[in-house]
């Protein structure tokens, strides 16, 4: 499979009457944007506003955050699967809106959804400070039921997404990045002394606001599954906005994983890297028991010599998490884990809810209890006053001023498990 | 300006004698006595050593309140901005002395103490949360390299700059778990941790697994029939209205309910529990704390009684520590109120 | 909070879905429950057999209770 991002940068944003980028301006055209969103019925209003970095401006509550792009060559625009009919994934050529983002807000669903500071000291907390944000903010028909308002708010994101995509179609890059691997023997006959490496992804799949999407296929649904890099970087993953907004992964984060492109940059030269299993995290235990010995065994059937796990919230997938661990390690596959901490607010806690003897390698992405203390806004896209009822916040955390406390749990992307932001926790 | 700093030292290293002086009662000069000399030497100027308390190690741990109070009382007429204590290397019961010292210092007084002791010492476990603690060898034959990086890491603190990590000042961890940046994102790090596996190089876990204590398990419950049991969920299962504004995450209190006069919790009650799909327990509350079987055993009499209260809180993303305070204060009022067994639901 | 409960004397029942979980804190009696939204229930049963179902899982729990154990026990 061979697959290129084409990415064109985009320097500035701006509102207007037409989708066009030209000379690194993006120009959104909000009345049609709203008039093709507002398609779904289940829509009843939608508001559109832009938050760059730099500006003095909070976004509250964050649902999710997709990359607008363009498929310019080969099969599968859009969402396949999920917006858009079924393709597959993973080849051709793609037209990258590089630094741009559309964030998606509106009343909330779950306590799962988060806050981005686009300045200061929230800025550094979060990596979606550094995108040029355009904020879907969707108001959903009356009287819906909580499930069906997740889909909706999901579908009128990615669906922004794909038609702000447009704008680059003719674009010409400022950079292609080509990623190209074949089949397993063919790259382990060119590389057959380097270790073999697999990556598995796990996804939260727990119900209302909590399930990944693959293709469409809500990851509850499945047995742990193969796919190949290049179709998860094409936008075969969605998030179902899982969990704390601080290690959900974002839509964005699924098109950029940066375990994939952090393995990707090493194959052919230190490793052999196989591809991705994606693997749900359940809610039961012989659920939980079956996904972690059928990962531990598509690693084995592919002649992995180690593997890097990455888990998506805590709690409870910290117990799959070190379950997948301690079968790898037992079958002498070297493993190397990525999750984030519960240590409460003084770090003096117990980081993980579950133990292993067999996890001897593990990258922490921060302490999601850890407090922080954010500034006033000079603007508020969204509804402040959400921090209370979301996870991270509390009764009284806002201030009148405007300046508020709350958890890392709170922000969005903060303590990323796929480890996308730089975020790590020492021992004192 | 120059800091001041109170010395502590137990009867051998204050001079006196050695163990048949380890009864001797605390005493204050306004000399540097013993390690307080050299350590003096080692702060450049930068700070002074006012005065030395000698106090034998037995004297200390078998009348540690008279102790303390000639401490605090030496320390409102010196007003020192720090107390210094050992190094006690692996003596135990100087060790003890000197994580009683800084314990008391530090929680009623907010003085910052400073000591020494080898890691196997049990005056560790006692103070390392609160003091900072050097790590130097089993015997006084390391005070030469045992004092520089005591005298270090109390500059830095009088001066009120950060410390750095436990490795680079060469102190006992304290156990907190700080939030920091790295210079590479985690994705990066856990490839090259990887990569160093494959190479059999050194690599260093960023979060060593924890380890859990064990309690023995409580005695059974003889007689159902005459059994007052509590429900206690973690499921974040609360009144409707959430009165006690419990969080949906990252708990920092529970709530009890009076549950005497109603039969199941389905009506009055809903989950603002953020970790799971709620729509389940919004309908039927009883599906994550079975009050209304439990009401129907006691109408059965199956069980004696169902105690009056419930209690609840949010399990999901909840320290462990604030787990255990909310499970001792729990307990204690459970153990009050005579209640003989409790079903605690998770989510 | 099991833990911290036990210490003080009292018999506890830890009724949880992710018993790995109850295990590794150290809870000592435990009765292995359906799923993490609904540990002692079942929406897709109906409502008989759901309540059929609620009934034992918590007559198990007193039976957990009310046996004396030595080490981790399921119930």
């Amino acid at each position: 499979m061979k697959l290129e991002l084409r990415k064109v940068k985009v320097k500035d944003i701006v509102l207007g009457d037409q989708m066009k980028f030209a000379d690194g301006v993006l120009t959104v055209d909000v009345n049609g944007l709203i008039a093709a969103l507002k398609d779904d019925v289940n829509v009843k209003e939608i508001k559109i506003d832009l938050a760059k970095p730099g500006d003095k401006t909070r976004i509250i509550p964050v649902k999710d955050v997709i990359e607008p792009r363009v498929k310019v060559e080969g099969k599968g625009n859009g969402f396949p699967g999920v917006t858009t009919p079924i393709e597959q994934l993973g080849s051709g050529a793609v037209n990258v809106l590089d630094g741009a983002a559309v964030v998606t807000i509106g009343d909330i669903v779950g306590f799962q959804e988060g806050v981005v500071d686009m300045w200061g000291e929230g800025a550094k907390w979060t990596p979606f400070s550094k995108t040029m944000n355009i904020v879907v903010d969707i108001i959903p028909a009356n009287g819906l039921d909580p499930h069906t308002h997740e889909t909706t708010v999901r579908l009128a994101g990615l669906k922004a997404a794909e038609l702000i995509g447009y704008a680059a179609k003719d674009a010409v890059a400022d950079e292609v990045e080509v990623f190209e691997m074949g089949s397993i023997f063919e790259e382990t006959e060119k590389y057959p002394d380097l270790p073999k490496v697999v990556y598995v992804e796990m996804l939260i799949s727990q119900g209302l606001l909590h399930d990944g999407y693959i293709y469409g296929v809500n990851s509850q649904q499945i047995l742990p599954t193969m796919i190949h890099p290049n179709e998860e970087i094409d936008g075969a993953v969605i998030s179902g906005n899982c969990v704390a907004a601080c290690d959900k992964i974002t839509t964005y984060q699924h098109q950029n994983n940066s375990a994939i492109l952090d393995l990707y940059n090493r194959h052919g030269k230190d490793i052999n890297f196989l591809g991705v299993i994606l693997t749900p995290e359940l809610t039961t235990l012989a659920g939980k028991f079956r996904t972690c010995d059928y990962t531990a065994k598509l690693c084995k059937s592919l002649g992995a010599d180690g593997v890097i796990v990455s888990e998506e919230g805590y709690g409870n997938p910290d117990s799959d998490l070190l379950m997948i661990c301690k079968r790898l390690e037992s079958e002498g596959i070297k493993t190397v884990l990525i999750t984030d901490e519960c240590s409460g607010w003084d770090g003096m806690s117990q980081p993980l809810a579950d133990t292993t003897p067999e996890a001897v390698a593990v990258v922490s992405a921060g302490n999601v209890s850890h407090v922080v203390e954010l500034p006033p806004a000079d603007k508020v896209i969204g509804n402040a006053k959400a921090i209370a009822t979301l996870a991270g916040g509390w009764e009284g955390c806002l201030s009148e001023d405007g300046s508020m406390k709350c958890e890392l749990n709170a922000v969005i992307g903060a303590t990323s498990e796929i480890g996308y932001h730089n975020l790590t926790v020492k021992l004192y | 300006m120059s800091y001041k700093i109170l010395y502590y030292v137990n009867q051998f290293f204050g001079q006196v004698g050695g163990e048949e002086q380890a009864g001797i009662a605390p005493f204050y000069k306004e000399e540097k006595i013993g390690p307080a000399m050299g350590f003096e030497q080692l702060l450049k100027g930068e700070a002074q050593v006012v005065g030395t308390i000698v106090c034998g190690d037995n004297y200390f741990n078998e009348n540690t309140e008279e102790s303390l109070k000639f401490i605090y009382d030496t320390i409102a007429a010196v007003k020192p901005d720090m107390v210094v204590a050992g190094p006690a290397f692996n003596a135990g019961r100087y060790g003890m002395a000197c994580a009683g010292v800084a314990n008391a210092v530090i929680d009623k007084l907010g003085i910052p103490v400073v000591t020494g002791m080898y890691h196997e010492n049990p005056g560790v476990d006692q103070c390392k949360a609160k003091a900072i603690i050097a790590e130097v060898t089993d015997s006084a034959a390391g005070m030469r390299t045992a004092l520089p990086v005591m005298a270090k890491i109390a500059l830095k603190l009088l001066k009120k700059e950060e410390l750095g990590t436990p490795k680079e000042e060469g102190y006992i961890a304290q156990g907190k778990r700080l939030t920091v940046f790295a210079d590479k994102r985690g994705s990066e790090r856990a490839v090259e941790m990887l990569i160093a596996r494959f190479k059999g190089e050194e690599f260093e876990t960023e979060l060593p697994m924890p380890v859990f204590d064990k309690v023995a398990p409580a005695a059974a419950i003889k007689d159902l029939s005459k059994a007052k049991i509590a429900l206690v969920t973690s499921g974040g299962i609360v009144p409707i209205g959430n009165p006690d504004r419990i969080q949906s995450a990252s708990a920092q209190k529970w709530g009890k309910y009076n549950v005497s006069d109603i039969s199941e919790l389905t009506g009055g009650y809903y989950t603002i529990h953020g970790g799971y799909d709620p729509v389940y327990a919004n309908e039927v509350p009883d599906r994550v704390a079975p009050l209304d079987m439990l009401k129907k055993f006691e109408k059965e009499g199956l069980i004696g009684e169902v105690y009056e209260y419930f209690y609840t809180t949010t399990g999901t993303g909840t320290s462990v520590g604030n787990a255990i305070q909310f499970g001792k204060e729990i307990g204690k009022e459970l153990k009050e109120a005579g209640v003989d067994g409790v079903i605690l639901t998770s989510t | 909070m099991v833990k911290e409960i036990e210490r003080y004397g009292i018999p506890i029942v830890h009724m949880s879905t992710i018993t790995t979980i109850s295990e590794s804190v150290g809870a000592n009696r435990i009765v292995p429950t359906i799923a993490i939204p609904y540990p002692v229930g079942n929406p897709s049963l109906s409502k008989d057999v759901e309540t059929d179902m609620r009934e034992k899982l918590v007559k198990r729990a007193l039976t957990a209770l009310s046996t004396e154990v030595t080490e981790v026990s399921y119930f």
